[in-house]
C-alpha cells in the first residue's frame, strides 16, 4: 500500500463528522452569507436579486447600525470585561479563602443564576427592574428616590442583566486556575513580604493569565451575541437605547422583513467578534 | 462519534465508506421528516393568529366548530388547525417562512389585509378567481370588501371575513366625575385635547387619553394611532400618505407634521399613558384588560372589535361594558368634511401558493362562510360585516351595542394603501411617533427622518404634495 492511500484510508474514519460538519455548519453559513450580498426580503418582494456591497454600505451610512454598534460595545465593556469577568475573578479569589460552608451557598446561588434560561432570568430581572419591581420597592423602603430603570437606563439594566446571568462562568474558570497555582508560590511570597494586593497583581494574574485570555474571549464572543436576555426586559427600546447589533440585526430581519440586509448585519457582527478574539490572541502570546 | 468506534476494529474502506453514507443519508430524511401539508391529500391544515391572552379563546372556539361541521359534511376528511400564538409582527415574520417552503406551507392561512399585498408580490398566495368564480355566496359581499385583498395584477387573492371600524371610546364614569357630557362628540383635536385636559385636572389616577405609538405597538400604533390623525388633515378626502394618480408615497406635507404634534401633545403634556407603560409591547392587553374595566382609562383611541375581549365566556367578561362606555367618532383636525374619520383593514383567508390541498381548503373556506357562520363569527369576533346579507339582518345589528355605530363608519373610513412598500413606511411611522413620543425628536426632525427614510424604502417613488 502506497503512503499516499495510506494517509486516505487513515482519514476516512473522519469522513463522517466531516460530511455532517460541511452539511449542518458550513453550509448554513456559506449560504447566510450568500444571502448578505442579495436584497432577499421577506415579503413584497417577487426576485431577490445580486447586489454586491450594497448592504455594507447601507450599513456604514445607517445612524441606526452606528447606534448599534456602539451600544454593542458598551454593553460588551460593562458587563463582559468589566462585570462578569472581574467579579467572577473577586468572587473565585474570595472564595478560596471562605469557610466550606460559605462557599457551597455562595457558589450554589452564583450558579443558579446561570443554569436559568435566559428567557427566564431575563423575565426575573424586568420584574426586578420594572417601575412597579423589586429594586423600586427596596428602594422606596430605604427612602431613596425611584425610578424606572428600563426606561432611563436600560443598557445599565441589561448590562446588569447579563453580569447577574453570566459571572458564574467566569467564577468556575477561575476558581479552577486558581487552584492551579501551586501554594509554595503564593507562600514563599508571602514569607518575602508581599501583601495581598501584590500578590495577586505579581504571583497571581501572571499565572492565570491564560485562563484570562480564553475567558475574556468566551465571555466577550457569549455577550456579543445575547438577544433573548434584551428582547425579553427592553426590546432594544425604549427608543433605540438599548439595541444591540442582535436585536438591531432581528428587527431589519424580521420586523422589516429585510433578509438580506440583516444576514449582512450578522456577518458585521461576526467581525466585531473576531476582531476582539484577535486582540486577546495577541494578549495571551506575549510573555509565553 | 460513527469515527471512534469503529477504528479499533481495522475495518475496510469500503465498510467505512458504507457508515458515512448511512449516517448521511439518516440525518438527510430526518431532516425532512417534518411533514408538510402535501403529506395527507383528506387533511386541510389552518393556520390562525392566536390571541396572546390565554383568557381570550374567540378564534379558537370559532374555528374548532367549524371544523366540526365541516369534518361531518366532508365525511373522512380532517381538518388540522395550527395556532400560532404571537404578537402582531411576530406572527407575519412567522407565516411568511412557513409559506417559502412546500414542507411547512400550510393549506389556509390567515392574512392581515396589511400584508396581503406584499405576500402577493412574493408570490407566496394563489389567486383564487377560479374558486371564486364558481363560488355564488361571492355576490354577497359588498364591494370595497372585495377588494381588500385584491393584487395589482387585479387577481383576488383572500376571502375577507369581515372589518373594522375605529373610533373613540370614552369612558362615562369618568366622564361624569370630570363633569364632561355623557353624548360627547368632540368637533376638532382640540376638542379631544380639552376633554383630555379636562380629566387630567379633575379626575387624578386616570390616564385621560390613550393613542398608541412607537415601535412596540407596531402596526397598532401606525393606524390606531397616527393614521387616524393624518387621515383628518388636509382636505379629508384625498389620501395623505400615498398620491394614487403617480403611485408615489407623499413625503414632507404638513399634515404629517401636525398630527405628530398632536401624538407629541399628547405625550409632552402627560395627558397620555407614562411613555414608558405605551411603549411596553402588552400595553394593548393591559388597555383591554385592565385599564378600561377598571375605568382608568378616560378616553381610548381605539377599534371596533374592543368588545369581543369582554364577551361573556372570554375571561374578562364585562357585562357592563355597554353602559360604562361611549363611543364618539374621532374628527377631522379643524372640523372640516366630512367631520369624522376612520381607518378600515380587517383579515382575509388565503390560499398559500405552495399549499398542498387548495381545493379543499377552499371548501373549508365556503364552510367558514356560509351566511349563518359568517353572522356567528362577525358577533363572536365583534367584527364589522362585509356580506350584505349579513349587515341587513336585523339579529346582527343588535346582536351588540356599537354595532350600528361602527357598521355606519364603514361610508366614511379610509382603506390603507397597503401596497408592498407599506410595512416599511408603516415601521418608519412608528419610529417617527416613538421618537416624538419620548422626546428624543422634535417634530420637525422626525418628520424629515421619516421623509428619508421614506425614499430609502420606497426606491425613491416619493412626492411632495
Amino acid at each position: 500500500m502506497s503512503a499516499g492511500s495510506r494517509r486516505l484510508l487513515r482519514a476516512l474514519p473522519l469522513t463522517p463528522a466531516l460530511v455532517l460538519l460541511l452539511l449542518f455548519l458550513a453550509g448554513p453559513i456559506a449560504y447566510c452569507a450568500y444571502i448578505a450580498f442579495t436584497d432577499l426580503q421577506l415579503t413584497g418582494q417577487a426576485h431577490a436579486s445580486f447586489v454586491g456591497f450594497a448592504n455594507f454600505r447601507t450599513a456604514f451610512h445607517d445612524d441606526a447600525f452606528l447606534n448599534a454598534v456602539w451600544l454593542t460595545l458598551v454593553f460588551t465593556v460593562l458587563s463582559s470585561l468589566l462585570g462578569q469577568n472581574t467579579l467572577g475573578l473577586a468572587l473565585a479569589a474570595l472564595m478560596r479563602r471562605a469557610s466550606k460552608p460559605v462557599r457551597t451557598l455562595t457558589g450554589g446561588i452564583v450558579i443558579t443564576a446561570w443554569v436559568l434560561p435566559e428567557v427566564v432570568a431575563g423575565f426575573l430581572l424586568y420584574a426586578f427592574f420594572r417601575r412597579e419591581g423589586t429594586l423600586n420597592a427596596i428602594l422606596d423602603f430605604l427612602r431613596l428616590p425611584s425610578q424606572n430603570w428600563l426606561f432611563t437606563l436600560p443598557v445599565l439594566a441589561v448590562s446588569f442583566a447579563n453580569v447577574w446571568r453570566g459571572t458564574a462562568f467566569s467564577m468556575l474558570v477561575y476558581s479552577a486556575a486558581l487552584d492551579e497555582i501551586p501554594d509554595e508560590i503564593e507562600e514563599s511570597a508571602e514569607v518575602d513580604g508581599a501583601g495581598g494586593w501584590r500578590r495577586m497583581w505579581h504571583i497571581t494574574l501572571p499565572m492565570i493569565r491564560r485562563s484570562i485570555g480564553t475567558n475574556l474571549m468566551l465571555n466577550t464572543l457569549q455577550t456579543l451575541s445575547v438577544f433573548g436576555l434584551i428582547w425579553v426586559m427592553t426590546r432594544g427600546g425604549p427608543g433605540d437605547r438599548s439595541q444591540t447589533l442582535p436585536l438591531f440585526m432581528y428587527e431589519q430581519a424580521f420586523q422589516n422583513s429585510m433578509i438580506g440586509y440583516g444576514t449582512a448585519v450578522a456577518l458585521l457582527l461576526l467581525l466585531v467578534g473576531s476582531l476582539f478574539s484577535v486582540v486577546y490572541m495577541r494578549l495571551l502570546r506575549t510573555e509565553v | 462519534m460513527a469515527a471512534e468506534e469503529v477504528v479499533p476494529v481495522r475495518p475496510t474502506a469500503v465498510s467505512i465508506l458504507a457508515l458515512a453514507l448511512v449516517t448521511t443519508a439518516a440525518t438527510a430524511s430526518l431532516t425532512s421528516c417534518g411533514s408538510g401539508s402535501g403529506s395527507s391529500p383528506d387533511t386541510v391544515r389552518v393556520s390562525f393568529k392566536q390571541s396572546m391572552d390565554n383568557s381570550v379563546k374567540v378564534t379558537d372556539n370559532y374555528l374548532a366548530g367549524v371544523k366540526k361541521q365541516f369534518e361531518k359534511e366532508y365525511p373522512g376528511k380532517k381538518v388540522e388547525l395550527v395556532p400560532i400564538k404571537a404578537s402582531d409582527a411576530d406572527y407575519y415574520t412567522k407565516l411568511q417562512q412557513m409559506l417559502r417552503s412546500p414542507r411547512t406551507a400550510p393549506d389556509l392561512v390567515y392574512e392581515d389585509t396589511f400584508l396581503i399585498n406584499s405576500d402577493i408580490t412574493s408570490g407566496y398566495l394563489k389567486p383564487l378567481d377560479s374558486y371564486l368564480a364558481k363560488w355564488k355566496d361571492w355576490d354577497q359581499f359588498v364591494g370595497t370588501a372585495k377588494t381588500a385583498a385584491r393584487g395589482e395584477d387585479g387577481k383576488t387573492y383572500g376571502v375577507p371575513d369581515g372589518t373594522d371600524t375605529r373610533g373613540l371610546w370614552f369612558d362615562k364614569r369618568v366622564f361624569r366625575k370630570a363633569g364632561l357630557p355623557l353624548d360627547w362628540q368632540p368637533k376638532n383635536w382640540d376638542d379631544v385635547l380639552a376633554a383630555a385636559r379636562t380629566i387630567k385636572n379633575k379626575v387624578p389616577g386616570v390616564t385621560p387619553l390613550n393613542v398608541y405609538t412607537g415601535k412596540p405597538a407596531g402596526e397598532t400604533a401606525a393606524m390606531q394611532g397616527f393614521e387616524m390623525l393624518l387621515y383628518g388633515t388636509g382636505d379629508g378626502t384625498s389620501d395623505p400618505l400615498y398620491d394614487k394618480a403617480s403611485k408615489k408615497w407623499i413625503a414632507g406635507s404638513q399634515g404629517f407634521k401636525d398630527a405628530l404634534s398632536f401624538v407629541e401633545t399628547v405625550y409632552k403634556d402627560k395627558l397620555g399613558p407614562d411613555v414608558s407603560d405605551a411603549l411596553d409591547p402588552n400595553y394593548r392587553t393591559t388597555v383591554w384588560g385592565e385599564l378600561m374595566p377598571e375605568g382608568k382609562l378616560g378616553i381610548n383611541l381605539d377599534g371596533s372589535w374592543l368588545p369581543q375581549t369582554w364577551l361573556q365566556g372570554s375571561g374578562r367578561a364585562w357585562a357592563d361594558w355597554s353602559k360604562d362606555l361611549g363611543l364618539a367618532y374621532m374628527p377631522t383636525q379643524h372640523g372640516q368634511a366630512p367631520g369624522k374619520v376612520s381607518m378600515s383593514g380587517g383579515w382575509t383567508w388565503a390560499i398559500p401558493a405552495k399549499a398542498g390541498n387548495p381545493g379543499l381548503a377552499f371548501d373549508f373556506v365556503k364552510t367558514m362562510q356560509t351566511k349563518a357562520n359568517a353572522e356567528k363569527w362577525y358577533i363572536a369576533n365583534s367584527g364589522i360585516a362585509v356580506r350584505k346579507d349579513v349587515a341587513d339582518d336585523p339579529s346582527y345589528v343588535n346582536a351588540q351595542p356599537g354595532i350600528k355605530f361602527f357598521t355606519d363608519l364603514v361610508a366614511s373610513t379610509h382603506y390603507r394603501p397597503a401596497y408592498p412598500a407599506y410595512p416599511k413606511v408603516s415601521t418608519a411611522i412608528q419610529d417617527a411617533m416613538e421618537g416624538v413620543t419620548t422626546g428624543d425628536a422634535s417634530v420637525d426632525k422626525a418628520a424629515s427622518q421619516y421623509d428619508t427614510t421614506l425614499k430609502d424604502v420606497t426606491d425613491n417613488q416619493v412626492t411632495t404634495k
